[in-house]
């Protein structure tokens, strides 16, 4: 495990130093990045100057699961989110390099493409949870401060976990990187709302499938005290890092099953 | 997804912007199928051949750079249009009850409005692809043309709920009539006179954007020098 870490540096330090070779190029693509994911953002500003509340939620307390699921998400980002490209690597056979390599074959995945520009997603975020964390009256005490960070932790490995798990798709079907987006983006957006506006079934489906709804919504509800509009048992608040683990657990299986599936395009 | 939030705020308003519950959910599964036709996101293919020198062997043949980059362009749409526009509208039409063109009239209305767009589209992203003639990474320009396009053109939220000064802004560029003129005129928001005026708008900026984007291909090829080879 230490000596993985140890590698795992190596290989993204080499990759993070020929990136900041280029300074300004990287400079402009990262402020690109910030810029382009704020328009999310934009997206709740013009639906707040529409209506005051949404389904209960004001525009501060919506900027706080924004803020909370927007680092999660580039974090997953930053580690899986070239996985999207994934699909060539199964199409021209040049996995085959990957299995013959005396390494793990996700972790070998992980390090091949990793952009730091990516972190430009994280940046608006953390923008906006301080803005909502000055507008909101939150009481602060430990428990929440310990909330906040785990939710954010959690929110991370789930995110990663559902992108390692869909991108599992492309094993069988080469073209998948649509579908898998639908989730990881989707949910990503998804996340940034209270989950009561969405129809029964996908509530549902976010609760119980994709666990998108631990990512933030549910931790939220214990650090804004909210009622749960769901009337489910108050420990489902705190149950966010057990369902990032089961995530994490059932994305690593997929993986195992599906690289057992492989076949060489024989390049 | 984008339909559950907008909907949301039906529960609190009947209308907005002149947009009721039923045009927003025609609203959202219409961008869906206009993003790819229109092409608003990601075309590098000509600032790429400025890069790489390729341009020089456009510059040789017998055809207008410009207006034979609409010609492919225009074939591009027909097959996004065919295989990734109808197919989500279709979807949408069956699951929800979407608000269509109420007459032939709209319908053909419709089908030009969507055909200026995309060339206005294209005018647009020819233009600013030639940033790659004086800049050479032209990259941060299509990354910025990209951010105003998503919000200007109507596809993060219809121009009507935006705040009045926001709106503003919009329609003094061509975004909007990239997206939104064509759904005004699908779910019939826009009628009659109003029509040919949304027409004539997109019109107008499409001649705008080709005459900009000549101006700057002239000026552009003028300055260029190509490595040999």
């Amino acid at each position: 495990m230490g000596e993985a870490a140890r590698l795992y540096w190596r290989l993204v330090g080499a990759r993070v130093r020929s990136q900041l070779e280029y300074r300004t190029s990287f400079l402009l693509d990262l402020v690109g990045m910030f810029l382009f994911s704020f328009l999310d953002f934009v997206e709740v500003l013009i639906i707040f100057h529409n209506v005051p509340r949404l389904a209960g939620w004001s525009v501060a307390e919506v900027s706080f699961l924004y803020a909370t699921s927007s680092p999660s998400f580039a974090f997953a980002d930053l580690v899986f989110g070239h996985l999207d490209h994934f699909g060539e690597s199964i199409r021209d056979g040049s996995f085959d390099l990957v299995l013959i390599r005396p390494r793990g074959t996700l972790f070998q995945i992980a390090t091949a493409d990793f952009q730091l520009r990516r972190l430009g997603k994280a940046l608006n975020g953390v923008v906006i949870l301080a803005y909502a964390l000055a507008v909101l009256e939150i009481g602060w005490t430990p428990g929440k401060v310990a909330v906040l960070l785990m939710m954010i932790v959690a929110g991370a490995v789930i995110f990663c976990a559902v992108w390692v798990f869909m991108i599992c798709i492309v094993f069988w079907s080469v073209e998948g990187k649509e579908t898998a987006n639908a989730f990881t983006y989707g949910g990503k957006f998804l996340t940034q709302f209270p989950i009561t506006i969405y129809d029964q079934w996908l509530r549902r489906f976010l609760a119980y499938v994709v666990p998108m709804a631990f990512v933030c919504f549910f931790p939220a509800l214990y650090l804004l005290d909210k009622p749960d509009p769901l009337g489910l048992p108050p420990w489902v608040r705190f149950a966010s890092p057990a369902v990032a683990l089961a995530a994490a657990g059932c994305a690593g299986m997929m993986w195992r099953l599906a690289v057992r599936h492989y076949r060489s395009a024989g390049g | 997804m984008r339909g559950s939030v907008l909907l949301a705020l039906f529960q609190q308003r009947s209308e907005i912007g002149g947009y009721g519950a039923g045009d927003t959910i025609t609203y959202v599964w219409l961008t869906q199928g206009l993003l790819a036709t229109i092409g608003l996101w990601g075309w590098k293919e000509l600032g790429e051949r400025i890069r790489s020198g390729d341009i020089v062997i456009d510059l040789s043949r017998p055809l207008d750079v410009q207006l034979g980059g609409l010609a492919f362009d225009l074939g591009r749409a027909w097959y996004h249009a065919l295989f990734r526009g109808i197919p989500p509208v279709l979807v949408g039409a069956l699951v929800f009850d979407l608000s269509g063109p109420p007459s032939l009239l709209a319908w053909s209305a419709f089908l030009l409005s969507v055909a200026l767009a995309v060339s206005v589209s294209f005018a647009f992203r020819f233009a600013y692809n030639l940033s790659a003639f004086w800049l050479a990474d032209y990259r941060g320009m299509a990354a910025l043309a990209m951010i105003a396009a998503t919000l200007f053109s109507g596809f993060l939220a219809p121009v009507g709920f935006f705040p009045r000064w926001l709106a503003v802004i919009a329609y003094a560029t061509p975004f909007p009539a990239m997206i939104q003129t064509p759904i005004d005129i699908f779910v019939g928001k826009a009628s009659g006179a109003a029509v040919a005026g949304a027409l004539a708008a997109q019109a107008a900026w499409l001649a705008l954007l080709l005459l900009a984007g000549r101006a700057l291909f002239a000026a552009g090829a003028r300055r260029l020098v190509v490595q040999g080879g």
